[in-house]
């Protein structure tokens, strides 16, 4: 039986598999993942192409970060700065990095095309965000780092037309040595409305810890938020849309904390209780007594 | 082997079902170690007598069937199944009576279930099961649960006696998963799943119930305790060292 199984398990199969296993991997942990899942196919070739479909896309939905190879800073791989299969855009410095997915390391660098850039007018807008969030990363994100793009409009040459930015924060710790690991990602969606002169604002934030440990212990949450506010010079729009961005996260991170002080006594309990309802160990020597009571709390019909 | 259970120890507790059977399929050659070392979430059936519902695990199955605790007969129904001896079986009611007790003291509803099975060295084996739905949906009795589930088992392994005296091996494995959702603040999820192991010398002189009931009792709080305390909180410590809390990073430039 187990073998004919074997038999019709197909290389798709097989390879389907493993891109799950590798597409799952907990933040910072894809590396490891991809050990035991190459020591478990056990077919090189096999493995090397689930690898090379797997990566790119785990890379780009953990928006991990990598150093420039000139060390004049990080990309961050995003679909934001895709520009090829393996170059991405760091608009800062207006360079390209040529990445290689699998080893997650930036192999080459080269200056962006005029093309691939945005025009003179919105670079103004996307240039002085760039600068606020940078302050505010820096304040805020021990390890961070953030990138602004352009998510549309980039050629519009000057007010009358909408566009959009698009800020990326990334901020991972890896820390194996303590079983440890964890990433907070965010992406602000910044739509300059030129009709109703409105930048309008949508915040996705992702956080992820890790703790295994003797164990196998995961968070997972999610946070969507709205706001908005007027167009103004480009300085002036960026100081406003960084604060509602530090608001928002520093909200959120409070409301993440409220979530784990509420854990022992309101949700936690919901689960399994500290102590009894009786609020006494349970009484194992005397169940023969205790058995009793509860028969006549039935017959008498007060509790269950 | 080795590697099927790294990857177990980093996939996420929720998609254990799913990362198991992807193994499975894998590692045909290992399936009977794959099933005695990872642990999947509780499956329940409806006793067909009783009408009650009983806990599904290898421990009652026989063939493609489980043995109820309530009726002691196989679900579908199995000529020749298994079943513990007259003696072992009158322990085994006596245990699913009381279990069901302190499961309802604890967990304010959920599931139990005790089995017992002799063993090779004269001594037996007890299986204590408990499942837990802890959703607004469920059994979750403040309703601050979107999505909420434990699944505990206790595994003792008792020794013969020796003058009056027994040795009580206890393997616990706790799997749980919860997950609150609200406009304010979110989806906000823990799931995880641990395992330990404790091993007693006791006199049975109160008896092998009130053993094992004081030794799963003891565990589960331990085990609750340092999924609240240490687990949870460590992963409250890596979100504050990603994102520190205001208060500390405006409190950072004047030290």
């Amino acid at each position: 039986m187990a073998d004919e199984e074997e038999a019709e398990l197909n290389e798709t199969q097989k390879k389907e598999i493993a891109k799950w296993f590798l597409l799952n991997s907990p933040p910072g942990e894809i590396q490891y993942v991809a050990k035991d899942v190459k020591a478990i196919l056990d077919d090189d070739e096999l493995y090397q192409e689930a690898a090379s479909e797997s990566f790119p896309l785990y890379n780009k939905s953990h928006m991990i970060s990598l150093e420039l190879l000139d060390r004049s800073g990080d990309v961050i791989i995003t679909s934001f700065g895709e520009l090829g299969k393996n170059e991405f855009l760091d608009p800062r410095t207006a360079q390209v990095a040529i990445i290689d997915h699998v080893k997650q390391v930036c192999t080459e660098v080269r200056p962006a095309m005029d093309e691939e850039l945005p025009s003179p007018y919105i670079e103004e807008f996307r240039c002085a965000l760039d600068a606020e969030i940078l302050k505010y990363i820096s304040e805020a994100y021990p390890k961070g780092v953030c990138s602004v793009y352009c998510g549309s409009g980039k050629d519009v040459e000057g007010p009358g037309s909408d566009f959009e930015l698009v800020v990326v924060i990334s901020a991972a710790r890896h820390s194996p040595q303590n079983f440890c690991n964890g990433s907070w990602r965010s992406v602000w969606n910044i739509e300059f409305k030129d009709d109703i002169q409105l930048v309008e604002l949508s915040g996705k934030l992702l956080v992820g810890a890790h703790y295994f440990e003797e164990g196998n212990v995961q968070l997972d949450a999610k946070h969507e938020c709205k706001d908005s506010t007027i167009i103004q010079s480009a300085e002036d729009c960026a100081i406003s849309v960084a604060s509602i961005i530090r608001h928002h996260e520093t909200e959120y991170l409070a409301s993440l904390e409220a979530s784990y002080s509420n854990l022992p006594d309101t949700t936690f309990k919901d689960l399994r209780r500290k102590l009894p309802v009786t609020r006494t160990l349970f009484p194992w020597h005397n169940t023969m007594q205790f058995s009793l009571t509860r028969d006549i709390s039935k017959e008498l019909g007060i509790g269950k | 082997m080795e590697a099927a259970m790294g990857l177990m120890r980093r996939i996420p507790p929720k998609h254990t079902e799913t990362a198991l059977s992807a193994l499975l399929t894998l590692l045909p050659q290992h399936s009977s170690d794959l099933l005695s070392q990872v642990d999947q979430p509780l499956q329940v059936l409806s006793d067909i007598d009783s009408g009650k519902e009983f806990i599904l695990c290898e421990y009652n199955r026989d063939a493609d069937s489980y043995r109820s605790p309530w009726s002691n007969k196989y679900h579908p129904p199995l000529e020749d199944g298994a079943l513990p001896s007259a003696e072992l079986r009158k322990l085994e009611i006596e245990a699913n009576d009381i279990f069901s007790i302190y499961r309802d003291q604890y967990y304010e509803g959920g599931i139990s279930s005790v089995y017992m099975w002799e063993d090779d060295n004269e001594g037996f084996v007890a299986c204590f099961l408990i499942k837990k739905d802890g959703s607004k949906t469920g059994h979750g009795r403040r309703g601050y649960l979107q999505e909420g589930a434990w699944d505990a088992i206790h595994v003792i392994e008792v020794g013969p006696e020796e003058e009056g005296t027994a040795h009580y091996r206890l393997t616990s494995t706790v799997m749980l998963s919860l997950t609150t959702n609200n406009d304010a603040s979110g989806t906000f999820s823990l799931s995880g799943s641990i395992r330990r192991e404790m091993n007693m010398d006791l006199s049975i002189q109160e008896g092998h119930l009130c053993n094992m009931g004081r030794m799963i009792e003891e565990m589960e709080s331990k085990l609750r305790n340092s999924l609240d305390q240490v687990y949870f909180g460590k992963t409250k410590e890596m979100v504050c060292t990603l994102r520190p809390p205001s208060e500390v990073v405006m409190r950072l430039p004047e030290t």
